[in-house]
């Protein structure tokens, strides 16, 4: 049936995004760009997800993420087929599946897109994980490029003057080694510029996410999956504040509007852990069914939720700080006062938290902050378990069957008013 | 009663040595998690070091706390604290190693009654004088917390003598394992497990004084029982299956050397006495033979195998791998290929505590000994 003759359903059409168009064109000229860089002359880094990419921006360094492709991996339902070639080659299946499948899609340019571009340089914070050290120094012996490790340690209850002096020095030592990688003079004004705009889009990207606090919420935790990429690729570029801005007006009217993510939003819920890639229409589909809208997520804020420590005066000093104390960084405590302040701010009825087999540092301790915002919200929880990328470890019946009987609860026993939580 | 036999009766109940200890000397036992927790610190705040292998194979009180996709060290362990096997620990140090042992840290704080808990955020890269640096602090700032949990000074003196003992230690271990590569049936893979398991329990000085008169009669009678078999080198993490020596052995292998955490990788490295103590304590680290968990190079953890293995004249490698390990996972095929453009055959074990029959392991042992 030609499109223009499909049955339109006015209301549906009415709360779509109409931002997701620009944003599928970014990132598709991004990718081009970043995928005709030996052509251009460009110089390519991978790096990590939680990395500090503003210096490869100033420095004209193309950064690409293995982690958003791994996300796009899983999206196009390809982390299965890659996953099992990285176990072919000897890599246990309990490894992050986005390491598995980016490993075995580096020997076969594989994928959604045909593969990464070749790094230039690996670029690896490991604020995030260990498995991103050891996964980058299979990328290292494998490419046989540079490898830059900053190493950022893990804050479990103080934050540590002698780990702040530490990344700052290692900070300066990321210039040099792009210096000498780049074959030319760090520009530090040109820093100052990119932190700027940096801020910038952070703030705009914490502005956006702000906006589910409206009940109803203008997007849900699906859309804010996908519109994260921005933020944490480009992260420093006018292309980002651009972007935000203008996505943040389309939240703006849909609020003024009445636009909801959800027909009928009945629940508001909180996310926790990364999305499950392959199921998120899925998920969002069962949920909204239900009348719940995921309102927020650990996940997306993390990538504006250390700038109370960003100083745009002094941008490079602050960045050691700022990357050392992200959410996934901070011990499990820390990291549940953080979930309980989210409940408050969003106003959430329950918490959905997905245990991911594949992120060990996000998942484990699950069970613990899952007690600790019972205790002190009220609210209660719901354990998925599933994986982000590889669809193995997702089983479609067990997890419908837990939904619905998480959302019944909500709906009978603990409505939201009788919650002793303001 | 022979050393060999009271070690072996320590290791048999190490809980029961522990409190044992406790009661006779009064001092405070701190229970550490990994080789790179600062024994020479402990040691000098006169308190003993209690190395945590895991647990006792249950894990349905940790199992509230952690997902079946944490390796067993990790449940095990956290489950004995939980069921208050521990409660002879006045606390406990977390260096940081793996992402579950920082998670591990963190529930354990959480949840368990063993006393003190002390985080020591040691730097995962050991390749940068920056590094170096931030070693040193963090090393300097265990020591007076160490201090002030134990309620003492603790001098450069008593951190000279604990240099000393573990010094002491480690050449003794050293001349051990030399011993052993000369002449593999000189002591039995199970029995030597059990010195290495001994040193991470004992009181050291105890240790160490039963260690020496050990060694001296085992130098005295090289070659007397030098059993033939294949020479084996054993890589990988934590031991927790002192049953594979037998199975080894029965299938005529020799174990010659070892990498495991629960072997030589914390003997590893003297402490220099020219310098100061703490320096000269942050250099060890720094040089010591490496975990998976910590970065000195893409290739070091290869080389090193490749060498030790050579150097020990072992035919072939059985590496030990623990489920869910991941720092061991990523660095297995590289291991592996290594070990091939080598020469030497390797077999991999995969150690899910309690699961892999006997008598399943037997088969692939003799298969692969037989081999080579
Ligand atoms: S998913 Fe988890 S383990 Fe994998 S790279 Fe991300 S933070 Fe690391
Ligand atoms: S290094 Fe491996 S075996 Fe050791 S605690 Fe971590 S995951 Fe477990």
């Amino acid at each position: 049936m030609p499109s223009d003759l499909k049955p339109v359903d006015a209301a549906k059409d009415r709360r779509k995004i109409k931002s997701v168009r620009r944003m599928k064109e970014i990132m598709t000229a991004y990718y081009i760009d970043a995928k005709t860089a030996s052509d251009t002359g460009k110089k390519v880094a991978w790096i990590t997800s939680g990395g500090p990419v503003e210096p490869l921006i100033a420095m004209d360094v193309i950064p690409v993420y293995p982690e958003n492709h791994g996300a796009m991996i899983g999206a196009a339902k390809m982390g299965v087929d890659l996953c099992e070639k990285a176990e072919a080659m000897g890599y246990a299946s309990d490894l992050c599946a986005y390491a598995r499948a980016d490993i075995a899609c580096a020997t076969e340019d594989g994928g959604p897109i045909g593969g990464l571009p070749r790094p230039d340089m690996l670029i690896c914070c490991n604020n995030i994980c260990g498995t991103v050290l050891k996964w980058y120094e299979v990328q290292a012996r494998y490419f046989g490029v540079p490898l830059f490790i900053l190493d950022t340690p893990f804050t479990h209850t103080e934050y540590s003057p002698a780990a702040n002096q530490y990344v700052r020095a290692q900070l300066v030592e990321y210039l040099s080694f792009l210096e000498t990688h780049c074959g030319k003079a760090f520009d530090r004004d040109r820093l100052t510029e990119v932190g700027r705009l940096s801020v910038a889009g952070q703030k705009l990207w914490q502005a956006v996410l702000h906006t589910t606090t409206h009940r109803p919420a203008p997007m849900s935790a699906f859309d804010a999956f996908f519109h994260l990429a921005l933020i944490v690729t480009l992260r420093g570029t006018q292309t980002v504040v651009d972007y935000y801005t203008e996505l943040l007006a389309e939240m703006e009217t849909r609020v003024a509007e009445g636009i909801s993510a959800v027909p009928e939003e009945r629940f508001r819920l909180l996310w926790d852990n990364l999305p499950v890639w392959y199921r998120t229409r899925w998920l969002a589909e069962k949920f909204a069914g239900h009348g719940a809208c995921l309102v927020a997520d650990t996940y997306t804020s993390s990538w504006c939720g250390a700038m109370p420590y960003l100083d745009e005066s002094d941008f490079l000093g602050s960045m050691a700080e700022a990357y050392s104390r992200i959410y996934i960084n901070l011990g499990t405590d820390l990291m549940a006062d953080m979930v309980v302040e989210m409940v408050s701010t969003y106003r959430a009825d329950g918490l959905v938290i997905h245990s991911n087999r594949s992120c060990k540092p996000y998942s484990l301790g699950q069970y613990d902050i899952q007690r600790i915002v019972q205790e002190r919200c009220g609210i209660p929880s719901l354990m998925i378990e599933a994986d982000m990328t590889d669809a193995r470890n997702f089983s479609e019946s067990q997890i419908e069957t837990r939904i619905d009987a998480f959302m019944e609860m909500l709906a009978t026993g603990c409505s939201p008013r009788s919650r002793p939580f303001p | 009663m022979d050393a060999i036999e009271r070690f072996r009766q320590v290791v048999a109940d190490p809980k029961a040595y522990a409190r044992r200890w406790k009661e006779r000397s009064g001092g405070p036992i701190i229970g550490t998690l990994c080789t790179y927790a600062p024994e020479e610190l402990i040691l000098a705040g006169g308190a003993l070091a209690y190395r945590i292998v895991g647990g006792s194979g249950r894990t349905d009180r940790s199992d509230a706390h952690l997902q079946s996709y944490c390796c067993s060290l990790v449940r095990g362990a956290l489950d004995d604290a939980l069921a208050s096997e521990l409660d002879f620990l006045d606390g406990v140090i977390f260096p940081h190693t793996c992402d579950s042992i920082q998670r591990l840290s963190d529930i354990w704080r959480l949840n368990a009654e063993t006393g003190f808990h002390l985080d020591v955020v040691l730097p995962v890269k050991l390749t940068t004088k920056s590094a170096r640096v931030y070693m040193a602090a963090v090393l300097a700032e265990a020591k007076i917390r160490l201090a002030t949990l134990l309620d003492r000074p603790i001098t450069n003196a008593d951190l000279e003598r604990a240099i000393d003992t573990y010094n002491a230690i480690r050449t003794t271990m050293a001349r051990l394992y030399a011993l052993r590569r000369k002449g593999p049936g000189i002591l039995s893979g199970s029995d030597m497990h059990t010195i290495v398991r001994a040193s991470m329990t004992m009181d050291r000085s105890e240790f160490l004084e039963d260690l020496r008169p050990l060694v001296d009669s085992l130098e005295g009678q090289t070659g007397a029982k030098n059993r033939s078999g294949k020479r084996i080198f054993l890589s990988g993490g934590v031991c927790n299956l002192p049953d594979l020596f037998g199975v080894i052995e029965a299938a005529g292998g020799r174990v010659v050397g070892d990498d495991l955490c629960t072997g030589s990788r914390g003997l590893t490295g003297q402490i220099d006495t020219s310098e100061d103590p703490l320096t000269a304590i942050t250099d060890r680290y720094m040089r010591r033979a490496i975990c998976p968990a910590k970065h000195a190079g893409i290739t070091r953890r290869g080389d090193e195998l490749v060498h030790q293995a050579k150097a020990c004249g072992a035919q072939g490698v059985i590496y030990l791998f623990l489920k869910f390990c991941d720092p061991h996972a990523f660095d297995l095929p590289y291991l592996k290929s290594m070990l091939d453009a080598a020469g030497l055959p390797s077999l991999l074990i995969e150690l899910e505590e309690q699961t892999e029959g006997r008598g399943q392991l037997q088969t692939r042992c003799e298969a692969f000994i037989e081999m080579l």
